[in-house]
């Protein structure tokens, strides 16, 4: 493998050798472990830990709760109930299921914006950050279809929504929604494949996950400083890196412990804050919910969805452009899809010579801005869409777009970024000075 | 920097309104002290077998609990009444149609309280009290919730005194006023009055009691874990401080040499 100088793995004994000679699966797992690593990572590169380890929770909770429920429309809510009241053990596995799709949201949200400020996603970490995209737009599907099968109200109704952004797409729209609910409307057949997708996406991610881990590790990790490990000699990549393990598999265990005290706090003690009420009735076709609200994770997308109504000049003049082929609504699904597609395409919108954002500082301003901007939309995706709410998700809207397409091209342009450290050893021993000795 | 501002103006003025908003939309549900909020909160036992009795004498007559199984009344962490005391109540108070028999037969722990549906009936109960929420604010920012808790049980307790004595006809169909419901008007017509169940441990029994017992009565039914739940978040908390203490250490040891730093344990 190209990449940092490092040793490298030595089969030893006889069995070693016969094996590694087969298949080099002990030097591939030494290989993956014992990777030469930025020593200078701070706490906001731990998440990637809690990201693998909320994988493996919702695989496992979920594989028990599927010994016990039933995904049929006049049994899936009573199973549940089952779980909750009969199964032993089973309302906690739920609860840990039903909180650990937020702590995984949550722990991509951050990676995410981790990656945004350091510029982890710029060459040559592009397809890291692509393949990560493609994951958490896996996630999303996953965390919908999720939520459908407890069969309650919001269940119900927030598949009936969602799905019908799909029947706003021109010409094959209704066709397709039909397709892809397996009927008319949100029955029975929904309900199955949601079952049957919410199972298998969770191994297509974990397979995404090791591709995304392969392509940062053939590439190193990015560090806060954004400037490359020295690549010249062994020696000389030991002065900037220290190998995974121990140093942050030790490291990130601690954090991922922390975070998981929090975590059994809410399971144990408030398990349905972040849940909706309207989901412990059951599923009714004839009576709409007051407010469909999605679950908090979704709330950014759904603002931006929002958004853009056919009052919106722009949207006015795209669907006066095309005939009408664009209508509000399709324009609005559009503007979602695209807000995370623009995120998607940062690595070729940034222009900026300097990776990471300790050293650029206008786009650090913009860049506070930016995360500000999201807590809004999402604090104004939960509101109804009166005014000011109308404004307040178009303003916000508007600069998450603004943002990628103007502000991140254009900074590099004209911002003077200050000069990064020269190594990576530099930036270390400036924080612990006692380390240069 | 000057668009920033902006930004937080505008936002401070989206929660100012929200909070108006939220104040004027449906009716106060006003806060309760039931012994089960909280981390170290409890179902208060004697309090749920009065609202048992509650429910029994008044609410069963319209209202089922399809996913409360009778047995679970003996169960630990609820009204923990023996298992021969919930084998009379059950078969003293509901009946169950037998296939093999092709009549009613009383009903035994076994079984399931009834399921109550048809025309005039309301709502099934096994979960309303997780099925309102009492607190969202403010700004829909659910941080009250935070604070006091979701709020089932207390919507509940103050839905069943907050009726105004206003009627009226809607459709032919006869609309209760009541402060607490959202719009304002129920078809449930009023059930509490001061006195109208008598307890057996002699209890006050004003109105205003016997809905805070029936209301923590139903948030046994809608989370009857609710004990064990905690003490599993408590185990967790503990073991996985523990854990990360032991973790911490041996991170700070770990990095000591290359941090320059001394590490003495």
């Amino acid at each position: 493998m190209s990449g940092i100088p490092h040793d490298h793995y030595e089969p030893k004994s006889g069995f070693e050798k016969w094996l590694d000679e087969r298949l080099p699966i002990v030097g591939l797992a030494y290989g993956t472990l014992m990777i030469p690593t930025p020593k200078n990572l701070n706490w906001w590169w731990i998440w990637g830990i809690v990201l693998a380890f909320c994988l493996v929770m919702q695989i496992v909770t979920g594989i028990i709760l599927v010994m016990h429920y039933t995904p049929h429309v006049d049994l899936a809510f009573a199973s549940v109930e089952h779980i909750m009241r009969n199964v032993n053990g089973g309302h906690m596995i739920r609860y840990i299921h039903m909180n650990g799709a937020s702590l995984f949201f949550l722990a991509v949200y951050i990676h995410i914006f981790r990656g945004l400020f350091y510029g982890s996603y710029k060459a040559p970490r592009e397809i890291t950050w692509i393949v990560g995209m493609i994951i958490y737009l896996l996630m999303m599907a996953t965390g919908f279809m999720g939520y459908v099968l407890p069969w309650g109200q919001m269940s119900f109704w927030g598949a009936t929504v969602i799905t019908g952004l799909f029947g706003a797409i021109p010409f094959i729209g209704e066709p397709l929604q039909t397709f892809l609910l397996g009927g008319p409307a949100v029955d029975n057949a929904t309900l199955n494949r949601f079952f049957s997708l919410h199972y298998l996406l969770p191994f297509v991610i974990a397979a995404l996950v090791a591709v995304h881990i392969w392509a940062f590790h053939t590439t190193g990790n990015n560090n806060p400083t954004g400037v490359e490990v020295r690549r010249g000699s062994k020696e000389e990549a030991k002065k900037d890196t220290l190998p995974f393990w121990p140093y942050f598999v030790i490291k990130d265990l601690f954090a991922l412990g922390l975070i998981l005290v929090g975590f059994f706090a809410i399971v144990g003690f408030m398990p349905n804050y972040l849940g909706h009420p309207d989901n412990y009735i059951e599923a009714n076709a004839l009576a709409t919910p007051a407010h469909i609200v999605p679950e908090w994770y979704f709330l950014p997308f759904y603002a931006i969805l929002r958004a853009f109504t056919a009052d919106v000049w722009v949207v006015q003049l795209v669907s006066f452009v095309t005939g009408g082929i664009i209508d509000a609504k399709f324009f609005g699904v559009l503007a979602m899809f695209g807000a995370i597609i623009v995120m998607a395409l940062a690595p070729w919108l940034d222009t900026s010579s300097v990776r990471s954002g300790q050293y650029r500082p206008a786009f650090k301003w913009w860049y506070r801005l930016l995360l500000i901007d999201f807590v809004v939309l999402m604090w104004v995706g939960a509101r109804d869409t009166n005014f000011p709410h109308d404004w307040i998700s178009l303003i916000g809207s508007t600069y998450w777009f603004a943002y990628f397409l103007v502000i991140l091209p254009l900074l590099g342009l004209f911002e003077k970024p200050s000069t990064p450290p020269a190594t990576i050893e530099e930036d270390f021993n400036a924080h612990y000075p006692g380390a240069a000795e | 920097m000057i668009k920033q501002l902006t930004a937080s103006a505008i936002v401070a003025l989206g929660l100012a309104t929200g909070a108006a908003q939220a104040a004027g939309a449906g009716g106060e549900v006003h806060d309760t002290a039931f012994s089960f909020e909280g981390p170290f909160g409890k179902y208060d036992k004697e309090q749920l077998r009065r609202g048992l009795k509650v429910y029994t004498e008044v609410c069963s007559a319209c209202h089922g609990l399809r996913y409360v199984p009778l047995r679970t009344l003996s169960d630990k962490g609820g009204p923990e009444y023996t298992e021969d005391e919930v084998r009379a109540y059950a078969a003293e108070n509901f009946t169950i149609y037998d296939p093999e028999l092709d009549d009613d037969r009383a009903r035994v722990p076994a079984d399931f309280f009834p399921t109550v549906s048809g025309e005039g009936m309301g709502p099934d109960l096994s979960l309303m009290a997780k099925a309102r929420a009492g607190f969202h604010g403010p700004a829909g920012t659910g941080i009250n919730q935070l604070v006091k808790g979701m709020g089932g049980a207390e919507y509940i307790a103050s839905f069943l005194t907050a009726f105004n004595g206003k009627e009226q006809e809607v459709a032919g169909q006869y609309l209760n006023g009541n402060d607490v419901f959202p719009g304002g008007w129920t078809s449930m017509p009023p059930q509490l009055e001061d006195g109208s169940v008598e307890y057996d441990d002699g209890h006050n029994n004003s109105a205003h009691h016997l809905a805070e017992d029936v209301a923590a009565f139903l948030m046994w039914t809608a989370e009857p874990k609710m004990m064990a739940r905690k003490q599993a978040g408590f185990i967790s908390v503990l073991m996985l401080v523990l854990l990360t203490s032991l973790l911490y250490l041996t991170n700070k040891k770990l990095w000591a040499p290359h941090k320059g730093k001394k590490f003495n344990a």
